[in-house]
């Protein structure tokens, strides 16, 4: 009773000492709202994404066991007959998937070729539904489509509007017919009956896909063995969640990253407290020693003080959470699920709540709140009150010292961790090595610090000397305000090394991937438009071109429960000059070459000079592996072979995309108005490199907008920080105004020492924040990406940006030193001597 | 005859609601008067026609004495879509199957239905000789021998039919009229008296059978006649050895629109009774507590001279396939007095008791 007594009287004088430093406090909580909440949006977004994914994966395999997939051109519709007719099938229920290409829309739609009869048995919410009066075999007409309510919407059309299908480079005029009930609602989705689709847009005799419903009693896996067996090269039988499974895994990396560039902004918030709470306890000192000497234990006073960071970190983690919910919502609904990453495209997801990971941001709030109290609460309650309670100690501060030796081991450290493994695919080896490198960089600021001070001139105008000299003499200040300002310039810098050298690297392998002078594309590459053999001798014919170089897309399934691996099909020469190679280029063999991008190398451990089987045209076929190349579009792997191999292969001679060399003489707007001419208008694209480029580029500074954002707002709180800590030695250092004041330093000059000493503090940080970021941009670059993305890139920092950043941050920190100690100078000087007397 | 056109028409089905007619640009091939029907080659099917149908019912017999009527249909459909499409797919016919037990303990049907469209050898119909299947449901002949399988959900039946005769042509030589206008018809003829054989699964438990079937074969490209709202139908197998089809066609206020019969003798001689000759009279109605509709389930049915009256081996032989296609009939094994003797045993079909029936 007693002790909740007084647990209650001294409510306010811990919590209210937060109310009292209310710009400190404020910028704690800033910076732990903005770390709770953009580690929750990012949580919320991709879960909500997930969610939806694997609900309408869900929706479109039914209840099918087993889905029969083969490669993106299809397989042979023999194989229906076959599986249906076997004795672990109750149902098959084949189907023709395809990337739809719609004249006059730049988005394709996915069109799904069905059996309706086949369909009602195993995934009844694909069924269509004819508009109410339609004719009764509405459903089977060879002109009618119909659409999910999504998909309507999209498109902006209706029941009974006529819609123009590209196939090939014809289109194909179909009557929207009705809808699909069972589709859900945020899923963009066509469906028309499977003989049409494969007489009018896909191809006859060819399915993409089975959908199977086991007899009773058969377990998919005995299924899966039996039937296997049955299928030709390259057709794998999954279960329906592998696709869910694969587009998690993908998406997981990106997701990943994000949370860790949260986890810093939590970090800096951590800071900020720390910095708050440090300052905030020298000055509390005699109040501290005074409530110790009437009697609070130590252990009450550490746990108070701990309260009050648990009180900020509770506050900035429920405010967060919300805001994370915010931005969540704003994000799902301007960007889609995957922040324009474009791992879900086409899903529109609601928002969920999901209560427990929202309870676990807050809790990390608070934990981050404790954990920056931590260090401060220590050094308060361990000092003993009577030496407390004389004045003029306060200057003291904890981290003066610094732990050089701890910091230089956590540097060493990092070197290790970086050379880790990925664990599960993900590079926990190079965040481990981030932490390391952060935790040794501050644990070494204070010697740096020291150094800084030692190396600075004894000489010039008494406010520079004045401010050296107080760095020398107690550096604890500055360190605690360059800690913030370290830890945010280490990630901002981090993340633009990292950025600007992907972005060059993008930029230069465009420009190998795209040498020639025009490009011309039928439709998109998964799409149903693309090249006959006749279109491609007009093509070649046409005045003005020299060369042309034509490309055709597959995906091929190497094995079951892994994701289809794309097949470019180019133009490549033996030594596979025209890519953009990773290491030397094998060419012994007789064994037609194969090109693998990076991820193949990492995932399936290929390496040049091995001979890989490959499951082309329903047959497997050896291949020798050539080289890697580097690609920065399919991060789950990508192989190419030259287009004859190709073609002699598979005997499919369709192509998607052409690359176009102009005749020195030709024109390429003319050349570029003769090729689209070739068809009906809109069935073909053509373009030049340089929008392509841009094009890209601008996609590139999409993805990345999000993490541009995450730099700036970590640079405002660092500043933050800086401002924060200034006001509150300001606030403390009134008496040494007041003293200066009576030797005669004038206002102005005592303003100038107070910038010159924010410049300083700052310019530590700023300077080994620099350094750290410079490490940190190698492990993102060489570990964290290439094991998330597996794609590596070269180094390239922007050393001018970086500068001027830089320069632009000390100036900043002057400024908002002064204007922090503001309030303390304009104090008279007599009244702040006489203040304490 | 018609009566089963309405069920063809829903061969189009899964959740479609049945809409007008369309105008097919497709020529269906037309039935016409003085064709004779040719054995073996119209046992098999007709795809040029719009509607086909083998319609096999009957009364069996378990090991313990107790009665079970079964059901077993396949319907064939040319739909008149994709007749130009070259896939493998294109929907040009299309299979329906329908098969039922009607067990007096369980005190309503067992019922479940497939439909497909033709090809890939997963559905499909002979032209030479009786047989239509989809997937391991089949009904096709084997000599003069018909065999029915269907593995149902929670049952199953594999029987085999032995005619006693030939088959039975209705109307004028297989010529059956619907109406006045003559441009209403399809080709029909029966089968009645089959000695049925076999085994029936119910719970797993699988028991032979014995009993008396009746197999209807009939095609037509040509729609229900204008006023019709429903009919009702009856293949009856009598003791003595005879047999008796009827059918009338109704008005939406139950008044005959049209009707006809045909009696087989004893002997084997056959007769068509025309219109005026065919009267049914309903003697007991039972309601549906599904779907609401009155059911007149007992009949008093003259034909010529005689007079029977028709009792349902139970009530409820309702069929609701409305999920699938839109439709509720009765079809049910019922018993035959005469002059208060039982002196047969038949089905009994009622249509448009609900809602107008609809064909195509």
């Amino acid at each position: 009773m007693r002790q909740a007594g007084r647990a209650m009287n001294l409510a306010p004088v811990f919590l209210g000492a937060l109310a009292r430093r209310r710009l400190a406090t404020l910028f704690s909580f800033a910076a732990i709202v903005l770390g709770v909440a953009l580690g929750m949006a990012v949580q919320a977004v991709h879960e909500s994404a997930l969610a939806e994914f694997g609900r309408s994966l869900r929706t479109l395999a039914g209840t099918a066991d087993l889905q029969v997939l083969g490669p993106r051109g299809g397989f042979d519709e023999d194989l229906y007959a076959q599986l249906a007719a076997r004795p672990e099938v109750a149902d098959a229920s084949p189907l023709v998937e395809i990337e739809a290409r719609l004249a006059g829309h730049e988005e394709t739609l996915p069109l799904f070729g069905v059996d309706v009869f086949a369909l009602a048995r195993v995934t009844p919410a694909l069924l269509p539904q004819p508009a109410a009066g339609a004719d009764r075999f509405a459903a089977l007409a060879d002109d009618a489509v119909f659409l999910s309510a999504a998909a309507q919407t999209a498109l902006g059309v209706k029941v009974g509007d006529r819609l123009a299908v590209q196939s090939g480079t014809a289109t194909q005029t179909v009557r929207v017919a009705g809808d699909l009930p069972g589709v859900d609602e945020n899923r963009r989705l066509a469906v028309m009956d499977i003989a049409a689709v494969q007489a009018r847009v896909a191809r006859l005799g060819r399915l993409t896909r089975i959908d199977l419903r086991l007899a009773e009693g058969v377990s998919p896996a005995a299924a899966r063995a039996s039937l296997q067996a049955l299928l030709p090269a390259g057709v794998q039988i999954e279960v329906p969640q592998a696709a869910e499974d694969q587009a998690a895994r993908l998406s997981r990396a990106y997701r990943v990253n994000l949370n860790m560039l949260a986890a810093m902004a939590l970090l800096t918030g951590g800071f900020l407290v720390f910095s708050a709470q440090a300052l905030s306890v020298v000055r509390r000192r005699g109040e501290f020693a005074f409530l110790r000497a009437i009697g609070l234990s130590r252990r009450r006073l550490f746990a108070w003080l701990l309260g009050e960071g648990a009180v900020v970190g509770l506050a900035g983690g429920i405010a967060g959470a919300a805001l994370g919910h915010g931005l969540a919502w704003a994000a799902l609904a301007l960007l889609g699920g995957d922040l324009g990453a474009g791992y879900f495209s086409g899903l529109r997801p609601p928002l969920r709540f999901d209560p427990l990971a929202s309870a676990a941001f807050v809790a990390l709030g608070v934990v981050a709140g404790i954990a920056g109290a931590w260090l401060p609460a220590r050094e308060a309650a361990t000092v003993a009150p009577a030496q407390a309670l004389k004045a003029g100690d306060e200057a003291a501060i904890p981290g003066g010292r610094g732990h050089p030796r701890l910091g230089l081991a956590a540097l060493l450290a990092s070197l290790g961790a970086a050379a880790l493994p990925p664990v599960t695919g993900l590079p926990l080896g190079g965040y481990l090595a981030v932490a390391c490198l952060l935790a040794g960089s501050i644990l070494l600021l204070p010697a740096l610090a020291a150094g800084c001070a030692r190396l600075l001139p004894r000489r010039g105008p008494a406010p520079a000397r004045l401010a050296a000299a107080r760095l020398g003499a107690a550096p604890g200040h500055a360190v605690v305000a360059a800690a913030g300002v370290l830890t945010s310039v280490a990630l901002a810098a981090a993340m633009a090394i990292m950025v600007a050298s992907f972005r060059d690297s993008v930029d230069a392998w465009l420009h190998q991937l795209l040498p020639a002078d025009l490009y011309l594309r039928a439709g998109r590459a998964a799409g149903s438009g693309h090249l006959d053999a006749a279109l491609q001798a007009r093509i070649a014919a046409v005045p003005g071109v020299a060369r042309v170089g034509f490309t055709r897309h597959e995906t091929l399934r190497l094995a079951a429960g892994r994701a289809p691996l794309p097949l470019i099909a180019r133009p490549v020469s033996a030594d596979g000059r025209e890519l953009p190679l990773v290491g030397g280029v094998l060419r012994a063999g007789d064994e037609p070459a194969l090109w693998i991008s990076e991820a193949v190398h990492d995932l399936y451990g290929w390496r040049p000079g091995q001979r890989v089987e490959l499951p082309l045209a329903g047959r497997a076929v050896r291949l020798r592996v050539a080289g890697v190349w580097r690609d920065y579009v399919r991060q789950g792997g990508a192989l190419m072979v030259d287009l004859a191999d190709y073609r002699r292969l598979t005997g499919d001679l369709l192509a998607n995309d052409a690359a176009i060399d102009l005749a020195a003489d030709a024109a390429p707007l003319a050349v570029a108005a003769a090729l689209r001419a070739l068809a009906p208008p809109g069935a073909l694209e053509v373009a030049h490199p340089a929008e392509i480029r841009a094009v890209s580029l601008r996609l590139f500074d999409r993805t990345f907008a999000v993490t541009y954002l995450l730099e700036a707002v970590a640079v405002v709180i660092g500043l933050a920080g800086v401002a924060a800590s200034f006001a509150a030695l300001a606030a403390a250092r009134r008496r040494e105004f007041g003293m200066l004041r009576h030797l005669g330093v004038s206002r102005r000059q005592i303003g100038w020492m107070l910038a010159e000493e924010g410049a300083l503090a700052a310019g530590i940080g700023v300077a080994g924040g620099l350094v750290a970021g410079g490490a940190i941009g190698l492990v993102l670059i060489e570990v964290v990406n290439r094991q998330s993305f597996h794609w590596s890139m070269d180094l390239h920092v922007p050393w001018g940006s970086l500068a001027v950043f830089a320069l632009a941050l000390v100036a900043l920190a002057a400024l908002a030193a002064v204007l922090a100690g503001r309030q303390a100078m304009r104090q008279e000087a007599v009244l702040a001597v006489r203040e304490d007397w | 005859m018609d009566r089963r056109a309405f069920l063809a028409a829903l061969a189009s089905l899964p959740i479609w609601p049945a809409g007008e007619a369309r105008a097919a640009a497709v020529e269906f091939a037309a039935v016409l008067p003085g064709r004779r029907l040719v054995f073996p080659r119209d046992h098999g099917a007709h795809p040029d026609f719009r509607h086909e149908w083998w319609y096999a019912t009957g009364w069996l017999t378990l090991p313990d004495g107790s009665p079970l009527g079964f059901q077993s249909t396949f319907f064939r459909v040319r739909s008149g879509v994709g007749e130009g499409n070259p896939s493998a797919f294109a929907p040009r016919q299309l299979l329906l199957a329908h098969a039922a037990l009607a067990d007096p303990r369980l005190g309503r049907l067992r019922h479940d239905q497939r439909v497909a469209r033709a090809g890939f050898g997963r559905a499909g119909f002979a032209d030479e000789r009786t047989g239509a299947w989809i997937g391991d449901w089949r009904f096709e002949q084997d000599g003069d021998r018909y065999r029915a399988t269907v593995r149902a959900g929670d049952f199953a039946y594999d029987l085999t039919l032995a005619p006693d005769g030939p088959p039975l042509a209705n109307g004028v030589g297989g010529f059956s009229a619907k109406a006045a206008d003559p441009r209403h018809a399809s080709y029909y003829y029966s089968r009645p008296q089959l000695a049925a054989g076999g085994t029936v699964t119910i719970a797993g438990r699988r028991q032979a059978v014995s009993g008396r079937a009746w197999l209807d074969h009939e095609w037509s490209s040509q729609p229900l006649p204008e006023g019709a709202q429903g009919w009702d139908w009856v293949g009856l197998n009598l003791d003595d050895g005879g047999a008796l089809m009827a059918f009338r066609l109704r008005r939406p206020d139950g008044s005959p629109l049209w009707a006809a019969a045909t009696e087989r003798a004893p002997d084997g001689g056959a007769r068509n009774l025309p219109a005026e000759a065919v009267a049914f009279e309903p003697l007991r109605s039972w309601r549906s507590p599904r779907s609401g509709i009155a059911w007149p389930v007992a009949w008093r049915l003259r034909a010529g001279a005689r007079v029977f009256v028709l009792w349902p081996l139970f009530d409820d032989q309702e069929l609701d396939s409305r999920r699938t296609t839109g439709a509720i009939y009765w079809e049910g094994a019922v018993r035959v007095t005469e002059n208060g003797r039982e002196v047969g045993r038949g089905y009994l079909e009622m249509t448009g008791y609900g809602e107008r029936i609809r064909l195509g």
